[in-house]
């Protein structure tokens, strides 16, 4: 077991693990972490989606090795202590149903607003692009985000 | 007097559906939150019926030791049943406390208001609320039915739109789902299963499986292999090593090639009548006029995955002799009898809890998954374990959606349909644990585990609308009609219940079939249906989405052909109508099909969450759409090799349409569910829409471009 060091949401934390362990399952089990969540393991659904140094990355298959002494983003830090504006649309507009897919989209959409303040329709179709919905919440969920950049 | 709820029969006491404690209104119902937005539609209910605010209001799903027993949460039933049943106990409760109010004030009860759970009596400066009325007493009374629910006006106290009871959480990071849930001393549970749930395992080197770390246990029973360990890292990897150090034997029982020609053997057909299977004689099909003017065709929708976005998982903990269980079932008090039978244990040493996972869309691997973890901790007790399935696990081993063919045959007379004739083939829809007895059962663990439980053979369900003739008899007014359910019993492909079972089929034939008669007849499909429609709710429905339709221009993206098309059901030709109109652009070169644009009407009686309603009937065209563009699954001899995401894709975010909704609502008639209306017509209004832009007529889902590419070019 090897110790690693994590600045995950702003705060320093120590986890441990083998370094083939994936990120995914150490968030949701010693920190946890509830917003990561496991969809298929092959980065085809983005259910796991956090933001590593600000990039976005799917933690299903992102190993312990190269996150340490990196900061670890979720849906949890996206908003500080207040609600994010993308969590505040999404709780106005009903937008998802079982909600499962909702927070790894959420750190995308995050991410998303920093680089494109007024991203369009299709901006965030296709960002969104790395993410599914069973639901077929679809279009609730791009105009809680839209309205969240104001842009709506 | 109104007619009393059926839930009361089983459930006849008002305290059994709603508890009075700490100024919160404890609603308890035997449904279960799949993500569809029941627990905030009953919230609703409770919320108008009774006069308390929502926030004092929290709904408790699904539970075998307190609550009612409603058996399944399936078929868009909720807000009629469990929904009929706490309006009229909600309805009831307010009476009775108003009435002891009435006598402790002195006054008569009909001079009393209530504000949000307190009585006042505006004369007299008198309050007191429903808590302190009952001072910590329940109403234990059988529920009457003798106290009409409030007329449908909105509740001062609801406002706007109501937020959903369950979304906070789930965008907060709060505990949302089953796999949210750490018990004191829990482990990590995985099973690992051949592609074949049959096979024999011939031999497992547990060994290598338990070198991951100390505390890593493997689980063996007969067929059946788990593996179990504090760390859920070191079980996933003790996962993939048992995988590999462990040897099956496939049974012989191959997967034909040809899946249509297993559909052709029935071994049971059936006449349906009134949309009610029967034992009568089937006829031959009429013969055709000669010179008259008909029609045939057949249609066919492949086997479909269910494909939660997150797979099954429960949680299981035997001590004592006692089993608990948390599960994202749809039947909570079926799995524990279910449970209970397999384990040889009693049923009152068992209990179930639901708790939620990512949406379901009928019987996937929830109970398969109950029954796994309930195994592995009857055979490792004292342990509370959290068993999850991995995506694999999901996509093989979950009942598929059946394949199914409808061979259609109608008689032109005029403009009119004179002769209808329809026969439908299918594996089962209705492929659930049920209460059973004897050695057969439906959960793979039962089939897998040291003295193993037999396949159950599926019967023909003959329950109106039941599973494979489901919307198999056309809502039209026709003069004269054949229609017929043949059951494949074949269980080497497990199948099961998908939103709207055969509905998705039969709603795809008949609506892409009115289009073909209506070509036929040289009268344009809106008219052609309401001139066989009789129902002013369906006349209405379809007419204001032939309104709709007109004012809306779609985009055209340059090398696109643009078409529209309709189609309309209403669900088990008793619930929910809708209409669904679809705008496509279908590319001439590359022969891919855009959703450029979908309109929904629907009615679904009294509208109680018009929010929630609207989200499920889009959701329902989503899924639906995503069915007839993308999805299949394939297989080879053993089974299916549609392993994840990537060998059976779904609809994207570039994929999917804007959409509008229009829901008329029916102050006056009885509220509906909606969670299925929309699925039957969906595929045909894209079907019909296809042949609008494109003259090819598509009958075959799923439409992919190499099927459009080769209709094309026998045009």
């Amino acid at each position: 077991m090897t110790q690693f060091e994590l600045q995950l949401n702003g705060a320093s934390v120590t986890v441990v693990g083998e370094e083939d362990d994936v990120l995914l399952w150490v968030l949701r089990e010693q920190c946890g972490v509830n917003s990561v969540r496991y969809g298929c393991g092959i980065e085809a659904c983005g259910a796991c989606r956090v933001l590593l140094d600000d990039r976005l990355v799917f933690a299903c298959n992102t190993r312990m090795a190269d996150c340490h002494n990196r900061r670890v983003q979720t849906l949890e830090g996206i908003g500080g202590v207040d609600e994010h504006p993308l969590q505040t649309a999404v709780l106005e507009l009903n937008a998802g149903q079982c909600g499962y897919c909702l927070s790894g989209i959420l750190v995308t959409a995050s991410k998303l607003l920093a680089d494109n303040p007024q991203p369009s329709r299709s901006d965030i179709q296709t960002a969104l692009d790395a993410h599914l919905c069973r639901c077929g919440a679809h279009n609730r969920i791009i105009q809680a985000i839209a309205q969240a950049a104001g842009s709506d | 007097m109104t007619d009393l709820n059926p839930a009361f029969k089983l459930n006849p006491l008002l305290s059994t559906w709603l508890r009075f404690s700490d100024n919160t209104v404890w609603v308890q119902t035997g449904k279960v939150e799949l993500g569809q937005g029941i627990s905030t539609a009953l919230a609703m209910i409770v919320s108008h019926e009774l006069d308390v605010g929502i926030a004092r209001i929290r709904v408790q799903t699904g539970r075998t030791d307190s609550g009612p027993n409603e058996f399944l949460t399936a078929g868009s039933m909720s807000i009629e049943g469990s929904g009929g049943a706490l309006r009229q106990a909600s309805a009831e409760a307010r009476q009775i406390l108003i009435a002891r109010a009435a006598d402790r004030f002195g006054v008569s009860s009909d001079r009393l208001r209530v504000t949000d759970g307190v009585i006042s009596n505006p004369e007299g400066n008198e309050q007191v609320s429903y808590w302190a009325l009952l001072d910590g007493q329940q109403l234990d009374v059988v529920v009457t039915g003798e106290w009409r629910g409030k007329a449908p006006v909105t509740s001062t106290l609801l406002g706007g739109p109501t937020r959903r009871l369950d979304l906070h959480a789930k965008v907060t990071g709060g505990e949302a789902f089953i796999q949210d849930v750490v018990l004191p001393g829990m482990h990590h549970a995985r099973v690992i299963r051949p592609r074949d749930v049959l096979s024999e395992l011939v031999d497992v080197d547990a060994a290598v499986a338990e070198g991951v770390e100390p505390g890593v246990t493997v689980v063996r029973s007969g067929n059946f292999l788990g593996v179990i360990a504090r760390r859920e890292s070191a079980v996933i990897k003790a996962k993939q090593k048992l995988a590999r150090a462990s040897r099956w034997r496939e049974p012989v029982r191959s997967i034909p090639a040809d899946l249509k020609s297993l559909l052709r053997q029935p071994d049971f057909s059936l006449l349906v009548e009134a949309g009610k299977p029967t034992d009568t004689p089937i006829p031959e099909r009429k013969k055709i006029r000669p010179g008259g003017r008909h029609l045939s065709a057949t249609y066919f929708k492949p086997y479909h995955l269910h494909g939660s976005l997150s797979p099954s998982a429960a949680i299981a903990t035997f001590s004592k002799n006692r089993l608990k269980i948390i599960s994202h079932t749809q039947g909570p008090a079926i799995a524990q009898g279910e449970i209970a039978r397999t384990l040889g244990l009693a049923i009152d040493q068992v209990s179930v809890e639901h708790k939620e996972n990512a949406g379901c869309y009928g019987h996937n691997g929830a109970d398969d998954a109950a029954m796994d973890a309930a195994l592995l901790a009857f055979l490792h007790p004292d342990t509370p374990i959290l068993l999850k399935w991995d995506r694999e696990d999901e996509h093989l081993h979950e009942p598929m959606s059946p394949a199914m063919l409808v061979d259609l045959c109608a008689e032109l007379e005029g403009g009119r349909i004179g002769y209808w004739s329809a026969d439908v083939y299918s594996q089962t829809h209705m492929n659930r644990p049920m209460p059973g007895h004897g050695k057969a059962s439906r959960l793979i663990a039962a089939w897998q585990k040291a003295s193993p439980m037999t396949v159950q053979k599926p019967r023909p369900s003959m329950a109106p609308h039941g599973g494979v003739h489901r919307n198999a008899d056309p809502y039209y007014s026709l003069p004269e009609k054949r229609i017929t359910k043949n059951l494949v019993a074949d269980t080497r492909l497990r199948t099961s219940a998908t939103r709207a079972l055969g509905a998705f089929a039969n709603v795809f034939a008949i609506e892409s079939f009115m289009d073909e008669l209506a070509v036929q007849a040289q009268i344009d499909p809106v008219t052609f249906r309401l001139n066989h429609l009789i129902d002013e709710r369906a006349v209405a429905v379809l007419s204001r989405l032939a309104e709709e339709m007109a004012h809306h221009a779609p985009q055209r993206l340059s090398g696109e052909r643009l078409g529209r098309g309709i189609a309309f059901a209403r669900y088990k030709n008793e619930k929910t109508y809708a209409a669904v109109g679809v705008f496509v652009g279908l590319h001439e070169e590359t022969f891919a099909v855009r959703l450029d644009h979908a309109l929904i009407v629907a009615d679904a009686g009294r509208v109680v969450d018009r929010d929630g309603l609207i989200n499920q009937l889009e959701g329902g065209f989503v899924q639906a759409a995503s069915w007839s563009l993308k999805e299949q699954v394939l297989f080879d001899q053993t089974g299916s090799i549609s392993r994840n995401w990537d060998s059976y894709p779904i609809l994207n975010f570039s994929e999917v349409p804007t959409i509008a909704t229009v829901v008329l609502d029916q102050p006056g008639s009885p509220s509906l569910g909606a969670g299925e209306a929309t699925t039957g017509p969906t595929p045909a209004a894209i079907a019909n829409a296809i042949y609008h832009a494109t003259g090819i007529r598509i009958r075959e889902i799923p439409f992919l471009p190499d099927q459009l590419r080769r209709l094309a070019l026998s045009l």
